[in-house]
Parts: structure tokens; sequence; C-alpha cells
């Protein structure tokens, strides 16, 4: 019946719709046909809301395209963006990720009023001593002690997280989230490790042995390449 | 050629002023060359401690200025011909010494000086600045208080920064043996494992520093106070000897542990 071969193809699974978008054709020419097969596949009004996965292929979208595309998802009532995929991504962002997910192993301490800030996981072999920071976009992992403040995940990486060999901190804190000590004295832990529990909402310390659960993945490289 | 030694601590009012007096009166009494520089300009103190306030005619800021030669502000000691003191102006504007004019003072007064020590302000600006700009060690002094700690700790950040001959060494002041005891005060220890620098005297909190003060005769002249022991001793450790540290109680106490913190080089 079609002489044109389709750039939009449709699949349902049990989560929602899957569409694949030819990685071939034009831009535009596939924004115009996915236009036309959402209005025709547009859910009733009282049908549950359908959750779309978009697959690219070796496409990349800049970001005014990636609007462009999502708005029109938007725009027939019902649907739900669930992720876009892309299976390539820019040579810059795949330097900056990589930039990111070094470690960088620094032997020093970080006296009262300096600030020691790292891109990606941060290896301090030394003290943060009070009055001290250390700031990471990823992990911070002290080999000394912790008495000062420490930010991880500090470009909003709230699976980041903070391991010391002993900490007794003033502040430690992941992405937007802040914690202080307590006001009366209390002893420092051991081999302990502060991360963000979502339940909680807020930042705990626990055990190291828990983060070969709650943070399977480590490294933020592995991290984001699998969020996307 | 001699060296320069600037006492320093962040905090103000901690003892960098006596301790700068005792070293140098104990540096003489082992027949020393010693030229004190007081750098606190403003307010200075360091004549009115070793009682010379009444000779000084020329100060550091009219050697700097050029009104007179470095030798004719030099103050000869009423006790010792060869410790000296290079006094801080009283009016003039803080402004006048550079950190290349101490640079220059420095360097001449080593040609004559086996030491020259130099008693810094308290902050971390220009003044402290340029107290370190010649120096080629430092001596950090504490108190077993936080705050005092804490100051140290960022002078010593601060001071890794300056290519000096060696890290700077830690003198633990005004100790109180009843208040150690019961954990009133921080553990020498805990002070020296958080600052990570080599100890090199710890002295008592003691009322003949303050008489002797008072009377214009540093304690390190008095033969038996423990006080004097203490600077005397940290004296010998400048001149590179192995000097244990005194058990500062009469029953040995827990000044033994703090041994092992002694770096003492050769
Ligand atoms: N070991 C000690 N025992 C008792 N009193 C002491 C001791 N050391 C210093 N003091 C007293 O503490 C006060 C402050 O000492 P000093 O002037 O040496 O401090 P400073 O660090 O030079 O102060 P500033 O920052 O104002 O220059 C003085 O009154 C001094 O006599
Ligand atoms: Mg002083």
């Amino acid at each position: 019946m079609q002489d044109k071969k389709q750039l939009i193809t449709i699949k349902g699974t049990r989560e929602g719709l899957t569409l694949f978008i030819d990685e071939l054709c034009s831009f535009n020419e596939a924004i115009k046909e996915l236009h036309d097969k959402i209005i025709k596949n547009k859910p009733k009004k009282d049908d549950p809301i359908v959750s779309v996965r978009i697959k690219l292929g070796n496409r990349y979208l800049e970001d005014d395209q990636d609007k462009q595309l999502t708005e029109i998802i938007n725009q027939a009532n019902g649907f739900k963006i669930d992720s876009i995929e892309s299976e390539v991504i820019r040579k810059e962002d795949a330097l900056k990720w990589k930039e990111d997910s070094k470690i960088k192993a620094i032997n020093r301490i970080v006296r009262s009023g300096q600030v020691l800030e790292v891109k990606g996981d941060l290896l301090l072999i030394g003290d943060v001593n009070p009055g001290g920071k250390v700031v990471s976009t990823g992990n911070i992992y002290i080999m000394g002690n912790l008495y000062g403040i420490a930010h991880a995940g500090v470009d909003g990486d709230r699976n980041a997280c903070i391991v010391a060999s002993y900490m007794k901190p003033t502040q430690l804190r992941i992405a937007d989230y802040i914690s202080r000590a307590p006001d009366y004295e209390s002893d420092g832990v051991y081999m302990e490790c502060g991360l963000v529990d979502e339940g909680q909402d807020k930042i705990i310390i626990d055990r190291l042995q828990v983060l070969s659960n709650k943070r399977k993945e480590l490294s933020r490289f592995e991290r984001r390449v699998q969020n996307g | 050629m001699g060296e320069a030694i600037v006492i320093t601590s962040g905090k103000g009012g901690v003892g960098k002023t006596t301790t700068s007096a005792n070293i140098g009166t104990a540096l003489a009494l082992m027949e020393k060359k010693v030229c004190l520089i007081d750098t606190d300009i403003g307010l200075r103190n360091l004549d009115v401690v070793m009682g010379l306030e009444n000779r000084i005619i020329y100060d550091i800021v009219d050697v700097i200025e050029e009104r007179c030669k470095l030798k004719q502000a030099l103050i000869k000691d009423k006790r010792f011909d060869y410790l000296t003191l290079l006094p801080a102006a009283q009016t003039s504007d803080k402004t006048a010494v550079t950190t290349d004019g101490m640079k220059k003072i420095i360097s001449e007064l080593k040609q004559e000086y086996d030491y020259i020590i130099i008693d810094c302000p308290a902050g971390i600006e220009q003044g402290f600045q340029n107290a370190i700009a010649g120096a080629d060690r430092a001596i950090v002094v504490t108190t077993p208080e936080k705050s005092s700690v804490r100051d140290a700790d960022r002078i010593i950040g601060l001071i890794e920064k300056e290519d000096m001959k060696e890290p700077p060494r830690l003198i633990i002041n005004r100790i109180r043996n009843h208040m150690m005891k019961s954990g009133d005060m921080i553990d020498i220890d805990d002070i020296v494992q958080l600052l990570s620098i080599d100890l090199i005297g710890v002295v008592i909190d003691d009322e003949e520093v303050i008489k002797a003060s008072n009377k214009g005769e540093p304690v390190a002249l008095h033969p038996n106070t423990k006080s004097s022991i203490a600077y005397r001793n940290i004296a010998r450790r400048i001149l590179g000897e192995t000097v244990p540290l005194q058990s500062l109680e009469d029953e040995k106490g827990m000044f033994q542990k703090v041994k092992k913190f002694f770096g003492i080089r050769a």
C-alpha cells in the first residue's frame, strides 16, 4: 500500500510505546511524520498515560531539536516521554565525561582556610583539617581524617558519596544537600561513608559495606553512560 | 652566614613576642650573635619585654626610608654584647615596610649575626607577609585552645607556600597541667597530630614569664624556672642538639609520651 519507506516505526511494549526514528532521513522529515503519527495514535480522553521511549539510532540531536521532539510528543495529551536514547554522543561530551570520571589522587594536608577542588573523583591521601574544604564533581575518598568540609557531586550529582578513614566533619555536602556536625561533642567514625538517602531525603552516614548495594556503579562514568 | 627565623602564630596574644625575646636571649646565653627584629609596626612590644624602650632612637621604618643606616638603628642589649634589637616603628605608616625592604635588611644582618629572630604581628595581612619574607625558617606558636590551633593551621598552610628551607616547627605555649589532666585543654598529642609538623618545645603557663617581662628582663635569664628551662631547651634544639622534653610535672607524667614527636634534625 505504501510506496514510501516508513521513517517512524512504532512498537507497543508492556511499558508503553517505543518509537524508532530512521537514522538516515532528515530531521524535518522525521518530525513531520512523527507529528502525523502521534495525532493518529493519540490515546482517548480517559485512557491511562502512555509512556514513550524514543530510539534515535546513530542520530545526534542538537538541544533545540531535542526540545522540538519533546514538544511534539507532549502536545498530544496522554503521552509522556520516558527516554530519548541515542547511540552516539558528541566528542566534546565524551571528553567531559572522561574528565569527570577520572580519579585524581592528591597527597597533601588541606589546612584551615584552604580549598581543594577537583573535577571527577578525588582521592586525598592526607587530612582535611577543621576549616579546610575539599570539593569534587564526583565522589570523595579520603585516606586520612576528615575534620573540615567535604562537598561531593558539586555539579548536582546526588549519587556521589564521601568516604573517609576517619570522619568527624564540620559539614558534609552532596549535590544540594547539606548536613552538619551535631552541636554536642561527639566522636567521629572510622571507615564510613556519607551518601544521600532518597527515602529520608537527607545525607546519612553508614558503614562502607552499604556502598556495594546502594552505589553499584561507583564510577561516575559508568553511572552516566547507563543513565544516558 | 646567619639564619633568619620568624616567630608567628596567626592569632594574637599567644606569645610570639615573649617567645622571640626568650629564644633570642637563650641563644645569646649560648654565645650566639643574635639580632631581634620587631615587625609589629604600630604595636611594638619587643623593646618593652627586653627592657630597651628608653634607648630607641631610630626604628625599622627609618632604615627602610633611609633616614638612617641599619647599624644606627640597632640597639645593643644591656646584658649581652651580641644581642641587638631592631625596633618597630610606633607612629609611622604601616605601608612603609615592604617584603623587598625586609629581605634587604635581613640579608644585610645575616652577614653579621648567627641568628635573626623576627617577631611577627598577628594576622595574615601585609605585616605577616613582610615578617616571613626574608625568613629561612618559621616557628609557629600556639596555645592549647581550639581557635589558636585553627589559626596556627592556617598560618602553616600559608608558610608552606613560601619556599623556606624546611617546614615550620611548633611551640605549644601556656600549657596548664591541671587543665590538661582534667581534659579541659586539648592534648599536646592531638595538636601535634592535627598540625603534623615537628614540635620544638612546650612552655607552661608561668607567672614568672609575666613578672619577668614587666621588669624588662626575659625569663630565660633566670636559671631555674621551668619556663626558662623550656626556652633554653628550644634554643638548644634550634642549634641542632637533641634535647628530650623535660617533665613539666614533678612526678613523671603525660609529657613522656610526647617525646616521639620530636623530630630533631642533626
Ligand atoms: N608561657 C607563658 N606564661 C604566662 N604568660 C605568658 C606566657 N607566654 C606569654 N604570656 C603572656 O601573654 C601575653 C601575650 O604575650 P605576647 O605579647 O608575647 O603575645 P603576642 O603573640 O606577641 O601578642 P600580639 O599578637 O599582640 O603581638 C603577655 O602578657 C605575656 O606575658
Ligand atoms: Mg607581639
